[in-house]
């Protein structure tokens, strides 16, 4: 027998399956050192060639050892089985295979690796775009990693912020005294640990000096908190941290319906205690089941009591692997040999014969572990019968948080690393981070070709090689070509070992080959963390207008707009929303309709300075306003482009109400602070967002002012007028404001009393044979009178001069945008124009653009189609080049995505009454 | 996500804050043509110091400006504008 087994001892008590097979683990056990301790060396295929691969590490940093946990909504693929606990009923499944782990049909990949080596999508998939729908599914097929769940996740995920004085990341011996200390020293303290015990490397190398578990309660006496399974995973600004912690090991059912919580930690102080990671040794087939990093191996035998190999050969040019030579004889296991690549080294335990100037050079194997290892001991090969090969090319600190925060790195030749430098951040690196193992550069002794750097994207020194061939000189270049260093592990084992084939190839020294970026997470976080609460529709809140409910009974079409639900059509009798649409704008034209207006933008702006402050707002003058009278008006950027627009009403010596658009009314609020507060604080007026205060009901048609004069038993105010009046027994402001074309009132009321006026209201209008409207009628009547509407016409590039605006404009100037109006492009004749389209056949297609003839560039666009209310026919507004001027050209209107066409005339975009005689009364 | 200190509310998450532009890029709607456009389409972009105006949007409500580092996000001063810090 031969491969990786279990010392026996303890009861292995926790049952799991893996590929559907039935196994035992120990309480404690990770999923890799269950299985290891089931014999199972074989665990994955990798990315590309479907090479076997086993377990090479026993923490975050894994490469190869990827498992999907879980089933259902709860699966999590790419699940690192060295960082996933198994508890009982765990399923764990291999990835990336077909049919089956051991015999998988796409390993014949391994056999044309030479044609698919570092950018060989670049280079096969050349040639006409159409060829690549046919590669891609067979590449999506056979490239990748595990499978992402289709059902939706069922459990919940929470965030929570965090304050503390002294963050700890790391509870090795520096991270457990650092906390304790700062513990001691009274400070909050909070230290995370993403193993599920704490200790770190002494889990490994134990010190009887140093109990972490006592550490812990003394910590947690004190008032710290210490987070178990929790990953420091971003560090952000202003020593600002996310942590992932994990309340239940992947795949399991959370008890209390939360699988993890975010953190969001503003830290007094940072310690990053957060060690070193091994790096592995580039020899021929260094990615087999049987090769493994040599504390990976000794963290097996000391913490799991797993022996993951009977016949060991250690590699290494450090001393630290001797220690796993102890530990391998202490368990049991035979060192056959201790290849080390310096002329010297410390001493060995009895019985393990240490060759120096020794380095492996290729392994082959069996499914589960190795059968043979090749080194080339001072120049000549010789081999070794061994199951397992323990391997340390090094140490590479782990200083992912500590450039995340934006500190600096050093490079220290001895040990061939880069340690943490200075920090800006209120941040400071301690432990084995800053003092890695002295570990020379040694040159591989393989074959480049099968000798790999990153096991999870297989690219092997022969692909580094051949970048650098093609050119590719940056370190960021070399990443983006070979995909080196991308996926799960981010490069955790294999940066620095590319880094420096690179470097060598360049014939320069390491740091002046340069590092990649180092970005959040430092492990991978899943997107249900980041959503949070959002996951279940809660992305955004949900406005109801304050008559909701009431058009809830009509039972209407909705339509969003901004945060709130409007009704879009009533239709009865089954209309369909055209036929709905129709039916009540035509009731509008010939009797009233009322409609829902309460999402309008609303501020009120009273004071001695009121009148001054609206006049930079608006571009129209406003200060000349009666008490009691309105008019349109429109708002610009600075850049002179229109933003905004709506009325302005003087309700009384220095109180003015100012509308503007529902979908704009944020922007608008932001925009009003800004001028009020920020760049004229010395005026004496006060801005008042009433948006939400009242409720809105439009009121439009030939019997409107008969029906509202009834209501009121007062004369409703004439056009553009303003009076305050009593409906329903309630106070309400009535504006003689039109949108529709007809003679129409906006009434507003306290959003509370808003329901009881919209019913004495719907009942008076359909006494009168009117009925309700929504904003598809809005919207037939608002294109017939050729009103526009911000985000159509006023699309952020139209001027007032544009859209037949410019003679409302304030001749004194001195409003926001008057400079940027004077601009001279602004004025150039030939830009696009508001007009109206009149069809000369069918329907006009929404969208389309104008042209003379076909073939021809777009002299402008289709903003909006519609029909003739009464009259039929198609109508539409446009922007066209130097429009003003050309009405009565016919044109064509064409949509070739629709492929739909119409010819038209073009014509001022007033169709309805535009000498405004339907206002009068 | 940087730690802003408002003036009247003392340090709090730069979620509740909105930028709204640098202090060189205000225009000044009584300003000529010349110098509104500078101000619009010409800024320092300094690779160091600036000052920036922003809004304490969903916490007080109230303006102040930044003088913050591009570079290193360092925040060296804030101060009240608006009516509340006239004299």
């Amino acid at each position: 027998m031969s491969g990786p087994t279990r010392v026996p001892s303890g009861e292995e008590t926790i049952e799991f399956t893996f590929d559907g097979t039935s196994y035992h683990a120990r309480q404690g056990d990770t999923l890799a050192a269950a299985l290891l301790a089931n014999g199972i060396g074989l665990v994955g295929r990798s990315f590309k060639y479907h090479r076997p691969r086993g377990i090479m590490t026993a923490g975050i940093e894994e490469p190869n050892a990827l498992v999907t946990v879980g089933t259902g909504g709860r699966a999590e693929p790419n699940t690192r089985a060295t960082d996933v606990f198994v508890y009982p009923g765990m399923v764990a499944k291999s990835q990336n295979r077909w049919p089956s782990l051991s015999f998988d049909v796409a390993s014949i990949f391994g056999l044309a690796a030479p044609a698919l080596g570092a950018g060989f999508y670049y280079k096969t998939f050349f040639g006409p775009a159409k060829h690549w729908l046919r590669y891609e599914g067979f590449i999506r097929r056979a490239a990748g990693l595990g499978n992402a769940p289709t059902e939706p996740d069922p459990d919940n995920f929470s965030q929570s912020a965090g304050f503390c004085d002294v963050l700890v990341v790391g509870a090795g011996p520096a991270g457990l005294k650092a906390a304790l200390d700062a513990a001691e020293a009274g400070k909050r303290v909070w230290l995370v640990e993403q193993d599920a015990v704490p200790g770190g490397s002494l889990l490994r190398d134990p010190d009887p000096a140093i109990d972490p578990g006592a550490m812990v309660e003394r910590i947690e006496a004190l008032g710290g908190k210490v987070f178990l399974r929790t990953t420091a995973s971003g560090y952000w600004d202003h020593n600002f941290l996310t942590l992932s912690q994990r309340l239940v090991e992947p795949g399991a059912v959370p008890p209390h319906g939360f699988a993890q919580r975010l953190w969001h930690v503003r830290a007094g102080r940072v310690v990053l205690a957060t060690g070193l990671i091994e790096r592995p040794v580039p020899f021929a087939n260094n990615d087999h089941p049987g090769v493994m990093l040599s504390q990976a191996v000794r963290s097996y035998v000391r913490r799991w009591g797993v022996v993951p190999g009977k016949r060991v050969v250690i590699a290494t040019n450090n001393d630290d692997a001797y220690l796993t030579a102890t530990a391998l004889v202490e368990a049991g296991a035979e060192v056959v040999a201790l290849l080390d690549a310096r002329a010297s080294g410390p001493a060995a335990p009895a019985g393990v014969t240490v060759y120096h100037d020794a380095r492996p050079a290729s392994v082959s194997g069996r499914k589960h572990a190795l059968r043979k290892v090749t080194a080339v001991i001072g120049g000549s090969e010789q081999s070794f019968d061994a199951d397992l090969i323990a391997v340390s090319g090094g140490f590479v600190p782990v200083s992912h948080l500590h450039m995340q925060a934006g500190g600096k790195l050093e490079w220290n030749v001895e040990a061939q690393a880069f340690i943490p430098g200075s920090n800006p951040q209120v941040c400071e690196t301690v432990g084995s981070a800053l003092a890695p193992p002295p570990a020379p550069a040694v040159a591989p002794a393989g074959k480049a070709k099968k000798s790999f750097v990153d096991f999870q994207n297989d690219v092997s020194l022969a692909d580094i090689d051949l970048a650098w061939q093609e050119g590719y000189r940056s370190v960021e270049h070399l990443k983006r070509y070979t995909t080196l260093g991308m996926a799960t592990d981010q490069g955790k084992t294999s940066n620095m070992v590319a880094l420096s084939r690179l470097a060598e190839k360049q014939g320069v020294t390491v740091p002046e080959a340069g590092l990649t970026t180092f970005r959040p997470p430092f492990t991978p976080v899943t997107m249900g963390l980041l959503a949070g609460a959002g996951a279940r529709n809660a992305g955004a809140h949900v406005r109801r207008i304050p008559l909701h409910a009431l058009h809830e009974a009509h039972d209407p079409i909705w339509q969003p707009l901004g945060y709130w639900f409007r009704p879009r059509a009533y239709p009865v009798n089954g209309e369909t929303l055209q036929q709905a649409a129709l039916r009540e704008a035509r009731t509008v034209r010939t009797a009233a309709g009322l409609s829902d207006v309460s999402t309008l933008g609303k501020f009120e702006v009273s004071g001695p300075d009121a009148a001054k402050l609206l006049e930079l707002v608006c571009a129209t003058t406003v200060g000349k306003l009666a008490v009691g009278r309105g008019r349109y008006t429109f708002m610009c950027r600075e850049d002179g482009f229109v933003n905004d627009d709506g009325t302005v009403w003087r309700l009384a010596e220095n109180r003015y109400l100012l509308t503007s658009s529902t979908g704009g009314a944020d922007r608008m609020a932001h925009f009003m602070s800004y001028v009020r507060n920020s760049l004229r604080p010395e005026l004496k007026c006060s801005v008042v967002n009433v948006q939400e205060y009242y409720g809105g009901i439009a009121l439009a048609g030939p019997k409107a002012r008969g029906i509202l004069a009834a209501l009121t038993g007062a004369e409703p105010p004439r056009h553009m007028g303003y009076a305050p009046g009593m409906l329903a027994g309630v106070p309400v402001h009535v504006l003689a404001a039109s949108y529709s074309g007809e003679r129409a009132f906006e009434i507003h009321v306290e959003a509370s009393h808003a329901a009881a006026v919209w019913q004495a209201i719907e009942a008076a209008t359909r006494a009168e044979g009117g009925a309700p409207y929504g904003l598809e009628a809005m919207e037939l009547l608002r294109i017939e009178k050729g009103h526009v509407v911000v985000g159509g016409e006023v699309d952020g590039r139209s001027t007032p001069q544009d859209l037949g605006l410019g003679g409302m404009l304030n001749k004194a100037g001195g409003f926001i945008g008057a400079a940027g109006l004077t601009r001279p492009a602004l004025s150039d004749p030939n830009r696009n124009n508001l007009v109206g389209l009149v069809s000369l056949d069918g329907p006009i297609p929404e969208g389309g653009m104008l042209i003379q003839r076909a073939g021809q560039s777009p002299q402008g666009h289709v903003t909006a189609a519609a029909r003739r209310i009464i009259e039929g026919g198609a109508i539409a507004l446009a922007l066209l080049q130097g429009g003003h001027h050309r009405h009565g050209e016919e044109l064509i209107v064409t949509s070739p995505t629709r492929g739909e066409k119409a010819r038209v005339r073009v014509t001022s975009p007033h169709f309805y009454d535009p000498a405004g005689e339907r206002y009068r009364d | 996500m940087y730690q802003i200190t408002c003036p009247h509310c003392g340090p709090r998450a730069q979620t509740e804050f909105t930028y709204e532009r640098t202090t060189d890029s205000v225009v000044d709607p009584a300003g000529d043509a010349q110098t509104a456009m500078q101000a619009l389409y010409t800024r320092a972009n300094p690779m160091g110091l600036d000052d920036e105006i922003w809004r304490h949007t969903y916490g007080c409500r109230a303006w102040m400006v930044l003088t913050r580092h591009r570079v290193s996000h360092e925040i060296h001063a804030v101060k009240a504008i608006g009516p509340e810090a006239l004299p």
